[in-house]
Parts: structure tokens; sequence; C-alpha cells
């Protein structure tokens, strides 16, 4: 615009070049003392700053433009905002002559992730779509979503939507029977969305072959290493007497601890990955610990006592805790399988149930009024951490034949009492509550429309573990960060005292070396007790030749 | 979170899986502009809810013209009426610190001291007080404690106006994504403790307007707080760990954000180990 920039009053343009005159031209209007004041200032005014090269006047126009425009409320109030903005917007126009890369931002990869769940899978045919109308083990999320939320709890709709997709797309994936949501679980860098799973019968040989392969060669390994130490007994030094407490082996697949598989997956959309079975080392040790999730199954659990894996065990062990105290059914929904004989069993009752076809369903009232019109129908863990008791010490011959020979008879208890935890469908009635806080708050959803009120049950043992029954449908679910509720402060376990290296007595124990006076005194003590000696064997002897000469 | 914006704001802070019924939505869209008229109030925001053993408390925060200055605070048992609660007062934050277990849902329950030394005992008879707390100051106080260590805002979303008092910010455009992933782009709206200790040269950078409350960075522990990004990166969501069930969401570059509390009322103080 103004290429020979301003003139100074001495230089020869000054004065000539105004905006609406060309340079050229030779008449020089007759200024009075104030146009030349205006055309001061307005030179002064259209001097480009040094270091941004804008110019005050071009500045205030878009100031004002922008004001006159936009018609802020108290304009005066934040025009320097105003004008922080226009100065922002002006840089960035003129200054750059790069063009930004328009940017991918992370939330268009989720975005693509997220339409992927709502297209359908190539190859679905029209006979597809009649199998599935039919029976299918999809839950129908959505039905109860609205139930819970008539007690607001749940998640948004959208996400209850995706998570209904993403169910969807896992049972087209695997070959399963029984397929639930069972619930949330946050985390510090991401949550878990979990998915409770039957497989058809006969599906699941796969995995545990593969564990038994591992577990035979390191059995293996175990006998090659103790011929090796075997030959070198003698120089070694004193093997510890330490047994470590037998391991308790894990519940097979599909039953007890182990009944249902479960799926995870961090965001609907994202790939389901399967949880493994839990053992009770790892449920007695969750028991133990109070740690958060981050989000990452492969993360490390650092605690004490040690956890035995990592995140995804521990999330699984923490899983089947939550399922074993408040999965809960209306009374008489789930009955016992009609088998005769099963009481006299090891062990404890039943652990199977089905469904009952002729269940009457109670009023809200009544399943509001009374816990005793709930059950539980997930089996309670016991102490040992599994469902069924499990005697460690019942050996096989071989075993016991073994270990006469190589081992001293060591302490141990020989039998352990059996553990017995409440049966199968006990009501909620039983369960114990926390100091003076019952186990389970009871409410109806509504109090202004009871004709149409839902049950719903929260634990407070569990805080985020929730039930809802209305006529004929119930449904559990979880929604918190995984851990129990306890008054108390979380006290982390102690380490054990120390183990005693060798039995104290007098040969080991430290006295004091004796002083002289005691050496002298034992001394002379000693030869007393010499010279007494022979007094006496002078009299023996004496006497018996006193006897011999009698005789 | 504010009121005006209740509905879409329980949508987005509903990842933790606690929100409200029906029912209480549309309730508490009537009631609380009634409270906004009653009392006068310039704001109401929605604080959340305490769940005792027997009942809910549903609380509710009115702001006057200075938005910092100490709020009002009022709550209800079932969204439609409510009573104001007694003003917060150090001492009785400190009597209710001691307190542990759920809240009853009754606010005329008595708790008593369960285990309470011997020289406290004695300075409480001196002082002429009986060893008992109400469960409504036990209220008062821990909505009191929630609010001054975990109740948070963007930065710029405040400004402080030259003659002291604190307003929005009408320039505040939201936090960009990689803001909004960072801690020190979040404040406690509360009155600041670590600022004067920040070094000159800290000081330097900060802006006097929208700078004047601590950041999230420097709170104890390390990772109090969890930052995720939510409905496929669209909303981000900050959650407390040291008080289980505060929720803030923010949907970044727009002005959306606020925060709520569903929970038991219970500080997690085992949150060291859990870490």
């Amino acid at each position: 615009q103004h290429g020979h920039g301003p003139y100074q009053p001495h230089e020869p343009g000054y004065g000539l070049y105004q905006p609406g005159y060309s340079p050229y031209d030779d008449q020089i209007p007759d200024p009075t003392s104030q146009m030349l004041a205006i055309q001061n200032a307005k030179a002064y005014l259209l001097k480009s700053s040094t270091t941004s090269g804008l110019n005050l006047y071009d500045h205030l126009a878009n100031m004002l433009t922008k004001v006159l425009d936009e018609q802020p409320i108290n304009a005066v109030d934040v025009i320097e905002n105003i004008s922080k903005d226009v100065k922002w917007a002006q840089f960035q126009k003129k200054m750059d002559t790069l063009r930004d890369e328009h940017e991918i931002l992370p939330t268009f990869e989720a975005a693509e992730k997220c339409k992927a769940l709502f297209l359908k899978a190539n190859g679905e045919g029209d006979e597809e779509l009649e199998e599935e109308i039919g029976e299918t083990p999809l839950p129908n999320v959505m039905e109860t979503a609205f139930y819970f939320e008539q007690a607001g709890i749940g998640l948004s709709k959208d996400e209850s939507y995706h998570i209904f997709l993403a169910l969807k797309k896992l049972i087209s994936v695997q070959p399963i029977q029984t397929c639930r949501f069972w619930g949330k679980i946050l985390g510090l860098e991401m949550n878990y969305i979990i998915a409770e799973v039957q497989y058809h019968e006969g599906e699941e040989e796969e995995e545990t072959e593969e564990e038994e392969v591992i577990e035979e060669g390191a059995k293996g390994m175990g006998e090659v290493e103790d011929e090796d130490e075997n030959k070198e007994k003698e120089n070694e030094p004193p093997k510890s007497t330490y047994k470590p407490p037998p391991v308790i082996p894990k519940e097979e697949n599909g039953t007890g601890a182990n009944k249902y598989v479960y799926f995870v997956c961090n965001e609907p959309g994202k790939p389901w990955v399967k949880l493994p079975p839990v053992t009770p080392a790892q449920i007695v040790c969750a028991r133990k610990i109070k740690k958060f999730f981050t989000g990452r199954l492969d993360a490390p659990v650092v605690s004490f006592p040690p956890f035995p894996g990592n995140e995804a065990n521990y999330l699984r062990a923490q899983i089947a805790r939550i399922s074993a105290g408040t999965q809960i059914s209306p009374i008489g929904f789930y009955q016992f399988a009609e088998e005769e004989g099963d009481e006299e069993e090891e062990g404890g009752g039943r652990d199977t149930y089905e469904e009952n076809p002729d269940f009457q369903p109670l009023s809200v009232a009544e399943m509001v009024g009374s816990l005793s019109t709930w059950v539980h129908h997930g089996q309670s863990i016991l102490k040992q951490g599994r469902c069924v008791w499990f005697n460690p010490f019942q050996r096989s011959e071989e075993e016991e034949e073994e270990e006469d020979v190589e081992e001293e008879k060591a302490e141990e208890p020989n039998e352990l009492q059996q553990e017995i935890g409440p049966p199968l469908l006990t009501p909620l009635s039983e369960d114990e509550g926390i100091q003076n806080i019952p186990a389970w708050t009871a409410e109806a959803s509504t109090n202004l429309i009871p004709q149409y009120a839902v049950a719903i049950l929260q634990s407070n043992q569990w805080p985020g573990a929730y039930a809802f029954a209305s006529g004929k449908k119930f449904d559990n679910i979880y929604f918190g960060w995984g851990h129990k509720y306890s008054p108390e402060n979380h006290t982390p376990a102690l380490p054990p005292a120390v183990q005693a290296e060798y039995p104290s007595g007098p040969e080991v124990a430290e006295t004091r070396d004796p002083t002289l006076e005691e050496e002298l005194a034992l001394k002379a003590a000693k030869e007393e007790a010499l010279a007494a000696a022979e007094e006496e064997e002078e009299e023996e002897d004496v006497e018996d030749d006193e006897e011999e000469d009698d005789d | 979170m504010e009121a005006a914006s209740l509905p879409a704001a329980l949508e987005l802070a509903a990842g933790g899986g606690a929100g409200l019924s029906p029912e209480k939505r549309a309730v508490l869209g009537a009631s609380l502009l009634l409270l906004q008229r009653d009392y006068r109030f310039e704001r109401v925001w929605f604080w959340g809810c305490i769940q005792g053993v027997r009942g809910v408390y549903y609380i509710a925060e009115g702001l006057g013209p200075d938005r910092a200055a100490p709020r009002s605070r009022l709550y209800s048992w079932n969204c439609v009426e409510w009573s104001l609660l007694p003003p917060a007062t150090e001492e009785m934050v400190a009597r209710a610190e001691q307190l542990k277990g759920r809240f009853q849902g009754d606010p005329s329950f008595e708790y008593e001291y369960a285990e309470i030394n011997a020289e406290d005992a004695e300075r409480l008879f001196e002082d002429g007080k009986e060893p008992m707390i109400k469960e409504e100051s036990r209220l008062v106080a821990t909505i009191e404690q929630i609010d001054r260590a975990v109740g948070i805002i963007p930065r710029g979303a405040f400004v402080k106006t030259p003659l002291g008092s604190v307003r929005e910010n009408r320039n505040f455009e939201g936090l960009s994504l990689t803001e909004a992933k960072k801690l020190s782009s979040y404040f406690h709206f509360t009155e600041p403790v670590n600022l004067k200790n920040k070094t000159l040269l800290e000081k330097a950078d900060l802006d006097p307007s929208t700078d004047f409350l601590d950041s999230l960075e420097h709170d104890i522990p390390q990772g109090s707080w969890t930052v995720q990004l939510e409905k496929g990166g669209t909303v981000v969501v900050l959650r407390s760990l040291l008080w289980l069930g505060l929720t803030f969401y923010h949907v970044p570059m727009t002005k959306q954000y606020g925060y709520v509390y569903f929970g038991t009322g219970e500080k997690n103080l085992d949150l060291p180990f859990m870490l």
C-alpha cells in the first residue's frame, strides 16, 4: 500500500501522497492547519510497527469493524481482549506463508472406529437375519439400561448403545451360549467394559491344553535340577527346611469361581480380550491388597503380599469376588435342578441351578420392603479361594511314600478344617452388615408413581453393585472402581516374622568366660572332691579288708 | 454443574455410571429455577448428591455476584423442597474430619466420638460443647472439604476484575485438546494456597487476571487425578481419586464444563496404597 513509507516533513514527497490523490498531481491541496494536523495524526497512525509490521490505523479500523459487527454487550469492558483477538487473527494470516496441515485429531480416529461398529459385517444375508431373530445370546442392553436409569444408574445412552453393538460383534466372533453386560470398572488411564459369557459346551478345550503343557514342562525341568543337586550334596550348604504351603489348584472352567468367562475391552469398538481363569491364590491375595486399575491389562501389580499375576489376573480376581458377593435375583426365579442324592456329597450343597418356569413375581413393595425376597445366585468364595472345598493334604499313595523317605516328620497339621460357605440361593437377609450398616440398601425407583416403580438394590459392601427387579425382569450390574468398602483404613499386610534359623540351646548360647577367681575356686572345689573321694575309697577298702578279716 | 445445562451435562459426566433418574432431572429443571428466584442467586449449581444409608442428600449451591465468595448451600431429599445449610466453619470441618463411615441419611442423627484423646475430651468439655456432632454439620463440613479439595475449573474460565471480584470470562472459548489433557490447565476454585510459594520466575509468566488460583499440578499425592478422553475423545473427564465420585467434564474448544459429585461423602484415605 505505502511502498515508499511515510515522508518526513523535510522530504520532497511529504504531503503529496494522500489516499485518493496520485503522487504525480501537481496540485498540492491547500491544507489549513487543522487539515495538516489531521494528516500528521493519520500519518503517525499509519506508521508500521518495526516488530510486527502492523500499523495502528489498520488495527483500530479492524477492531471497530469487529465491534460493530458483533455488537458485544459492555464492549468497553472487554475491549482489550477484542484487540488481542484481532491481532492474533491478523498475525496468522499475514506472516505465515506456510499452510497448516489439516490436523488429524485423535478424535477422528476414534470416530472411525465407532462408525465401524454401526456397519453391518460383510456377507450377512437374509438367512442369517432370520436366525438372529430367534434365540440369540445377545442381551437387550438398552432395556436393562432403561430400568437402571429409573434409579439414576447407568451410562449415557450413546455409550450404552455402543456397548450393545460391541457385544453383538463379540457374539458373532466367539461361540457363545449366553452373554451379559457385566458392568464397567474405572481405571486410571482407561476404563474396562466387561462382558460375562458362557461358551457352548465343548468349545473351551484349547486353553486348558496349553496350560497343562506348560505345567508339565516345568515339572520336567525340576527333576533335572534335583539330580544335579544330589551329586553335589556333600559340598552344599545346609538346605532350608522351609516347605511352602501346598498350592491349591484352580477350579475347572465352567464351575465355581470360573463358571463364567469374561471378556474386556477399553472402549466399545476396540477388540475384546479374554481374561484368564482365576486361581485361588490370586483371590486370596486380592483380598489383602487394594490397588487401582490402570487400564492396561499387562500392567504389573506392585503390592505386598506380591500378587501372582498382572493386572489381567487382578481384574479377573476382583470380578470373581464381586460376582460372588453381589449377583442376586428375586427369590423363586432360580431353583435347584431336581437331582436326588446330592446332599451327602463332600463339599456341601448344590452348585447348579436352572430357571423356574413357574416363577411368580412379587410386588415392588415386597421386593423393597424386606431383603429375604432376594437370593444370591452367585456362589460365594470360601476363604481358601475356591467355591468348592479342596483338601490339599489328600495325597496319593505314591506321594506319601516319597515324603516319608526324603524328609523327617515336619510339624504339619494333618487335617485342615473344612471350610463351608453359605449354600447357593441363600436370601440376602443372611448377609452380614458392616458395623451398623446393612449389607444392601433397597428402595423403589420412584415414590410418585408407585404402579410403575422398579425395585432397586444397592450393595453397601461393594459400592457400585446394583440390581433391579420389575415384574419378571431383573438384572445385576456393576459401575465402580472395583474395590470393597471397608470403614476402616486399609492396612497392608505386615511382613511375616523372621524365621528362626537354628534352635537355640545351651550349646549355641553365649555365656561369659569364667574369671580367674572362679577358675581357682573351681579348681579348689575339684581338689576337695577328689580328696574326699580318695578318703572314701580308703574307707571302703578298709571296710572290705575288715570284712575279709572277719571271715 | 450449571443448572441451565443440567441434562446435557449429566450425559457428559455419566461415564462413571452415576447419574439422575428422569424424574429427578425433570424436577430439578424446575426447582433450581425457583431457588434462583427465591434466594436471588445469580447462578445456581447442582453440586451432586451424597448417598446415605437410608436416604440421599441432593445438594445445590447458589452463587452471588462475586463467584469466589463463600457459596450458599442447600440440600433436599426429593429435589423439590430445599433447606439452607449453615455456612461451614473451620471448627466444624476439623471435628467432622474425625468421623468415619457412611452418612446415615438423617440430618439430626448424632455421631458419637468413638475414640478421642483425653486432651481433646478435656478441651471440648471446657468449651462447654458436647462431644456429639450432628449429621447436618458433618454434611456441611464434607461439602466444604470436597469443594476446597477437588472443586475445579478450567484455566481462563474465570477472571478477576481489578476490583477484586471474580466473574466468568466471556472470552473463554474452551481449552484446546492438548491443553485439556494437562493438569496445569485446571484450577482449584477456592482460596489459593500455593500461589505465593511460586518463584518469581514462575510468577512472571502468570497472568494475574486468569492465574489467580492453584493449579492441579502440585496436588498431593501425585496422580490423585485421572484424566481421560471419553466418547471417542470429544470429552475430557477428570475424576478425583481422593474423593471418589467427583467427576469433572469439559468439551474442548467449547464453553461446556462443570463438576458434579455422586458418592458416599467419604474421603479415600487409602489412596497412597492404591496408586
